[in-house]
């Protein structure tokens, strides 16, 4: 049952005639010692933790959700949805707005689920639920992709990497919404072919993506990258299941992406030394949090 | 690397890193359990990144929650100061160059009530994951995954088969074992990783043992 790659995962899903979901629910049973049932609870509790930390960044007063430079971002674009304004439609801005809340959340020292990352945590679960209430899904078939998005995850991190040290931010946003596309495919039906295919299309378009966070903080601009991982999920997603392909397949994009990661500067990898991070706004804001300019 | 479901979806912890917090709160919290007392004095000497970033990850919070017996996924944590006050629990952050460690290191030193002293030294390795790498001055390697237990004895003959046999008897599998000395003779430590529960009777059996100063288990973590 163990796969290291996309194709691997494909043979098992074939050849059994299942999902991606089973595949990752079957392994993990093999690979730890709780039973099928144990971990489809954990996920489930997991969900209930994302849509929690959704609800409160939304609900709750903006002076509790707050960082040192966000903060009731969620809020503004969910009045102007609200009030029909919304150039890309409501499903993506609701799911937009989504991803932010968790980023508040998560910046104020509330409860989130990291996913593949605390500073990607957003994208999963603005994904799965945006497109839950879209058409109305019921919770087995997000846990499921919850569970397709987790073997996506396993399988970028065994074959390139998930951390903005590591790889940059297309290790973390990037294989966030790789790992949310696939999600979006099963749950609609999707063959797991389909489902890699979101994955790689989506690898692809944040592929060289720099991690530069100002002052050093998961805050800007992780919180919007959080948003552009959500949407070229949904946007990967939807071109998939509209018959088109990914040029370069699933395990080539993760390869290459890991590659990419080795090939960028330690400046761009979550040192806070490039990028946004060293602007004279970034180094103004890194003055005013912590009083000096540490940067050379 | 090996990956879990719950390393992709997962760790639940309170924001905003799982380096710089979800660790940082499992370091103390591991401290805490080896020193096995209620700590009512800490001094945090915190090296590298965590230095430099530790007040806008609330690195600080989380160590000192940890200390308190908080889990990384508890709410608590961001009020760590107020509780603190409350329980009358004296603590302080220092920084320094601690030599050649993970740039997200800390040394910890704890006392209680009763005037017993430990330090701990922990290291955040990455998406929440933690390295205990040294126990007052004794270097040592491992990270809370697995039952763990620690033994303070004197280096002699028979004193580990002894400890390996009660726990076969006890049908503990021994997953990891390291062990460690100053000199031939002298006060040496052991660290045992085990896949299994370990009974506190089994701690007891292996307290009796001659030679053996102390024990501490700690339980594996669940997040």
């Amino acid at each position: 049952m163990n796969y290291k790659n996309g194709k691997e995962l494909l043979a098992i899903c074939r050849e059994k005639n299942i999902a991606i979901y089973d595949v990752a629910i079957l392994n993990e049973s093999v690979n730890s010692s709780l039973t099928e049932e144990e971990i489809y609870n954990v996920m489930k509790d997991s969900l209930d933790i994302m849509k929690s930390s959704i609800k409160k960044g939304l609900d709750e007063n903006e002076k509790n959700i707050i960082g040192f430079m966000i903060g009731g971002e969620a809020k503004k674009l969910k009045k102007f949805y609200e009030n029909n304004k919304s150039i890309c439609g409501k499903t993506m801005s609701k799911a937009i707005s989504y991803a932010l809340s968790v980023m508040e959340v998560n910046v104020s020292m509330g409860r989130i689920v990291a996913c593949p990352t605390a500073g990607s945590c957003g994208v999963v679960p603005a994904v799965l639920l945006a497109v839950m209430e879209k058409f109305n899904l019921d919770e087995d078939t997000v846990v499921k992709g919850l569970l397709t998005s987790s073997a996506v995850g396993i399988i970028i991190g065994k074959n390139a990497c998930l951390s903005g040290a590591e790889g940059g931010c297309q290790a973390e946003i990037g294989s966030a919404s790789a790992m949310a596309a696939a999600a979006i495919v099963e749950m609609l039906g999707g063959t797991p072919e389909q489902a890699l295919n979101a994955s790689a299309i989506a690898l692809k378009n944040l592929m060289g993506l720099v991690c530069d966070p100002v002052a050093g903080l998961v805050e800007a601009p992780c919180a919007k990258r959080n948003a552009i991982g959500t949407s070229n999920a949904m946007i990967s997603a939807e071109m998939t299941l509209a018959g088109i392909k990914s040029v370069i397949p699933f395990d080539e994009v993760v390869v290459a992406m890991g590659k990419v990661g080795k090939m960028l500067p330690v400046n761009l990898r979550e040192t806070a030394e490039g990028g946004i991070a060293t602007t004279p706004t970034g180094r103004k804001l890194r003055k005013k949090i912590f009083g000096e300019d540490k940067i050379q | 690397m090996e990956y879990s479901i719950f390393d992709i979806i997962g760790p639940v912890m309170i924001g905003p890193s799982s380096s710089h917090t979800a660790g940082a709160a499992k370091i103390g919290y591991i401290a805490r359990e080896i020193f096995g007392k209620n700590v009512n004095h800490v001094r945090f000497t915190l090296h590298g990144s965590f230095a430099k970033t530790y007040l806008g990850h609330g690195t600080d919070k989380a160590l000192l929650s940890g200390v308190m017996g908080f889990l990384p996924d508890d709410e608590r944590l961001r009020n760590a100061y107020q509780i603190a006050e409350q329980k009358g629990i004296k603590y302080k952050f220092d920084s320094k160059d601690l030599g050649e460690v993970h740039p997200n290191t800390v040394k910890i030193n704890m006392s209680s009530d009763d005037n017993h002293e430990m330090t701990v030294i922990g290291s955040s390795v990455g998406g929440g994951k933690v390295k205990i790498i040294r126990i007052n001055d004794f270097d040592v390697d491992f990270n809370g995954e697995y039952t763990t237990l620690i033994t303070k004895h004197l280096d002699r003959p028979g004193v580990m088969a002894s400890i390996t046999s009660i726990l076969a008897k006890n049908r503990v599998n021994i997953a990891f074992m390291k062990l460690y000395r100053h000199a031939k003779g002298d006060y040496a430590r052991l660290v045992l990783e085990s896949d299994e529960k370990i009974d506190n009777c089994v701690i007891e059996d292996i307290k009796n043992m001659d030679y053996v100063d102390d024990v501490t288990k700690i339980d594996k973590l669940v997040l």
